[in-house]
């Protein structure tokens, strides 16, 4: 069977690495061949499964040896809980040099050093907060992943990203195969969350693939560097994250999304009462004006 | 063929634009004209400075170029960094004829090329360490440089590196001047903002140097030459004559030029502007800046020296006048000879332009003197500024062509039939192989040099050795020729 490759998308510190690595390691339970592959210049999608604090990334060590093309797969693919296989393209510190070349050069790199062999049942890309450059759509371009998640929450900007993720998917599936796979509700447990992400599911033309619950227990995993199925396979949370990992396998709703505009977007906000209706009276108006009128 | 009317010249616009669709034809409008001296703003008649049109072939550099290739790289005792990936400053090491004077590698660095040579991690990783360390190596490998230019090629603007922190450091460091240059290739239309953005970082990194300074003794008659790249010698033969008049040459910008005579250019009476289009801004600024009024002249051809000497002149005392006239009679006997040999061969022969910055309009004076005419003059990176001083030198009904198009030059040329085409590399083995008699106007064709009165006499040898080459009567194979030789010949001459 072919690699089915899936790119993981969502607002910046929305859980994409805890969720993809947690949902990866019940992958693997169920006897998946997976690869991680970090597109962040953070560095810090594979830590979980490595028990490591970040791994060596292939910028990283690239830069070290003078160019990528002096390093070896095996400089910077590990292999961690159940067989899993992780690299990090790395990048830059914050605010130097180009972190959307660092993902480009680091996929280019794997691929010309037969990273994907035919082994592998998934590849799961875990990509920065923001499609802010050409660089992090890199894993959703031509042969790369095709089905994509969206990590996110019953939160306003949550929202709001996964609308602006779902536009650019909509860019490249037109020339490609790439499709949108499902919104992961990753809660935070606001009121009727499930329902609000439903519907804003449905709006985009996908489903919620699965609602994985607030728990404590993945903290505790984390602060020890494990996933939950592995720190506490008995954990009810272990049981959520399986179950994500075979509605994954089992996914068959690959769909180009049709993004919805802002004013929606801002009703269906209100109607599930995170956002008021716009009161025209008050735009612009400091505090101190209000108090005098 | 006879000087064309304007309703010709006219005509012939509208035929060459008519391959054009639509969108193109209406740009392309804007950038062609009819030449009327009635008209006192080019803008009425002409469309400059704007985005060349995708697939037109035009021969335009970046912004770099501007910089690096023209304003900055001719400074011989700085060294010039191409900051970025190889290929910039590789290919365009040397590619300019701008001499010289001293031993290179040891004092001066003309022809060499320093590039910090980027690499993916430096993309990724960001290049101003790199550049530390490059900066680092050039003071240890040649110390007797008076200084560093950073020359930012397209990646530095893309990755936001911060050059002028390092600028700062490393010349605080090395006691140096140290210049960042914001010259990234994608910025602006063509090399002009390029030579812009070259002067707005002499303006800032270096003009003021000396400011308070009163060591150096001046004179009252102490100028600059602005806008000379020495392009096979050209400076020199016009540094001299100026001193011949009894003025000082205290900077030349930058042909030949230093460190020392930038910073000292302040302290001039006058700067003597000749490639206005490159230089306009520093001579502004240091109107503005220093009071120091400047001037544009002309040193091709005979006419237009004299000219420029006696205007020069004006702006001095009666000595210097008294000098000046005695300058143009020392020379007349010998270009008076000149004209004697070389118009007999040239006279009425037609001349098409296609130049960069000031010789699309500097040079008509020098062909005129030889009894040439040139019929259609057009310039790569002008502004309209360049076509106002233009329209007064080119003749009614001459055809004026904007950042012409490949396709547009061949056709006006194979309309009007010039008998000479001055232009550049780039355009040279298309014309020539049409059978069109061909001189580089940027290079002189590893000739020169063509200013003042020594240039004259190499211009006008030059022009005849081509004009009246014999290799223009064997342009048709000898199996080809038919029995009435004549007429084929004249057949190919006109394909």
């Amino acid at each position: 069977m072919a690699i089915r490759q899936c790119a993981i998308y969502g607002k910046g510190g929305i859980g994409k690495s805890t969720t993809t690595q947690n949902l990866v390691a019940g992958l693997a339970e169920l006897g998946k061949k997976v690869m991680i592959v970090g597109c962040d210049p953070k560095a810090d999608s594979t830590r979980l499964i490595l028990h490591a604090k970040a791994q060596n990334s292939i910028m990283e060590m690239a830069a070290e040896a003078g160019s990528v093309e002096d390093l070896e797969l095996e400089d910077v693919l590990k292999v961690g809980y159940r067989d899993i296989k992780c690299v990090e393209s790395g990048g830059p510190e914050p605010g130097v040099g180009c972190a959307g070349r660092g993902v480009i050069t680091a996929i280019n790199f794997l691929e010309e050093e037969g990273a994907y062999t035919d082994d592998l049942d998934f590849v799961f890309y875990d990509v920065l907060g923001d499609v802010v450059c050409g660089g992090f759509a890199m894993p959703i371009r031509e042969n790369k992943a095709q089905e994509i998640y969206i990590v996110c929450s019953g939160e306003m900007m949550a929202m709001y990203a996964a609308n602006n993720i779902a536009k650019g998917i909509v860019k490249y599936a037109s020339s490609g195969s790439v499709r949108l796979a499902g919104l992961i509700c990753n809660s935070r447990n606001t009121a009727r969350e499930d329902e609000l992400i439903m519907e804003l599911a449905r709006q985009l033309g996908t489903q919620m693939i699965h609602f994985v619950p607030r728990d404590n227990v993945v903290q505790r995993a984390e602060i020890r560097r494990m996933t939950v199925i592995e720190y506490d396979p008995k954990a009810k949370q272990a049981q959520e994250y399986r179950d994500l990992a075979s509605k994954i396998i089992n996914n068959k709703m690959f769909v180009i999304p049709k993004p919805i505009t802002m004013e929606a977007l801002e009703d269906l906000l209100m109607e599930f009462g995170l956002m008021d209706g716009e009161d025209e009276s008050i735009i612009g108006k400091t505090a101190e004006e209000e108090v005098a009128a | 063929m006879t000087a064309m009317t304007r309703e010709e010249t006219q005509a012939l616009i509208q035929e060459v634009l008519e391959a054009y669709p639509d969108k193109a034809k209406k740009d392309r409008a804007k950038h062609l004209a009819v030449n009327d001296q009635s008209i006192e703003q080019s803008k009425k008649c002409i469309t400059s400075n704007r985005k060349s049109l995708p697939g037109v072939m035009t021969v335009r550099g970046c912004a770099y170029a501007g910089s690096k290739g023209v304003v900055w790289g001719p400074i011989k005792d700085m060294i010039h960094i191409s900051h970025g990936p190889v290929g910039c400053g590789q290919y365009s090491r040397a590619g300019r004829r701008n001499y010289y004077i001293g031993h290179t590698g040891v004092n001066t660095f003309g022809t060499m090329n320093f590039t910090s040579d980027f690499q993916e991690k430096d993309i990724v990783f960001g290049g101003d360490k790199k550049l530390a360390k490059l900066i680092d190596e050039i003071e240890g490998l040649f110390p007797l440089s008076k200084g560093i230019t950073i020359q930012s090629e397209c990646p530095i603007g893309l990755i936001g590196d911060d050059i002028e922190a390092v600028s700062k450091k490393k010349g605080k460091e090395l006691e140096k001047p140290i210049v960042p240059v914001r010259c990234e290739g994608f910025r602006g239309v063509s090399q002009s903002l390029g030579h812009h953005i070259a002067n707005d970082a002499i303006r800032d990194w270096v003009i003021g140097n000396r400011d308070g300074d009163e060591s150096f003794p001046t004179t009252p008659y102490d100028v600059a030459i602005i806008g000379d790249y020495n392009i096979g010698g050209d400076a020199w033969a016009s540094r001299i004559l100026l001193e011949e008049m009894g003025l000082r040459v205290v900077a030349q910008w930058s042909g030949d030029g230093t460190l020392a005579e930038m910073e000292l250019t302040p302290k001039v009476k006058l700067n003597l502007i000749h490639c206005y289009r490159s230089m306009n801004y520093i001579s502004r600024h240091m109107e503005e800046k220093y009071g120091i009024p400047w001037m544009e002249y002309n040193f091709f051809g005979p006419t237009k020296i004299a000219e420029s000497l006696r205007k020069i002149a004006a702006f001095f005392d009666e000595t210097i006048q008294a000098n000046a006239e005695k300058v143009i009679a020392k020379y007349e006997a010998e270009y008076q000879a000149i004209v004697a040999k070389y118009r007999p061969r040239l006279e009425g022969k037609r001349v098409m332009l296609y130049v960069g910055g000031l010789r699309p309009r500097h040079v008509i004076g020098a062909y005129e003197d030889l009894g040439m005419e040139v019929v259609g003059t057009g310039y790569e990176f002008a502004h309209n500024d360049d076509y106002d001083r233009t329209i007064k030198d080119m003749g009614n009904a001459t055809l004026l062509y904007d950042d012409v198009t490949g396709y547009e030059f061949e056709e006006f040329v194979k309309k009007i039939k010039p008998d000479l085409i001055g232009s550049g590399i780039k355009e040279k083995y298309i014309f020539q192989k049409m059978g069109v008699p061909f001189r580089q106007m940027h290079s002189w064709d590893y000739s020169g040099p063509y200013h003042g009165y020594d240039g004259f006499a190499i211009f006008a040898r030059d022009m005849d050795m081509t004009i009246n080459n014999p290799c223009w009567k064997s342009m048709q194979a000898p199996w080809l020729k038919s029995a009435e030789g004549g007429e084929a010949e004249k057949l190919a001459a006109s394909a």
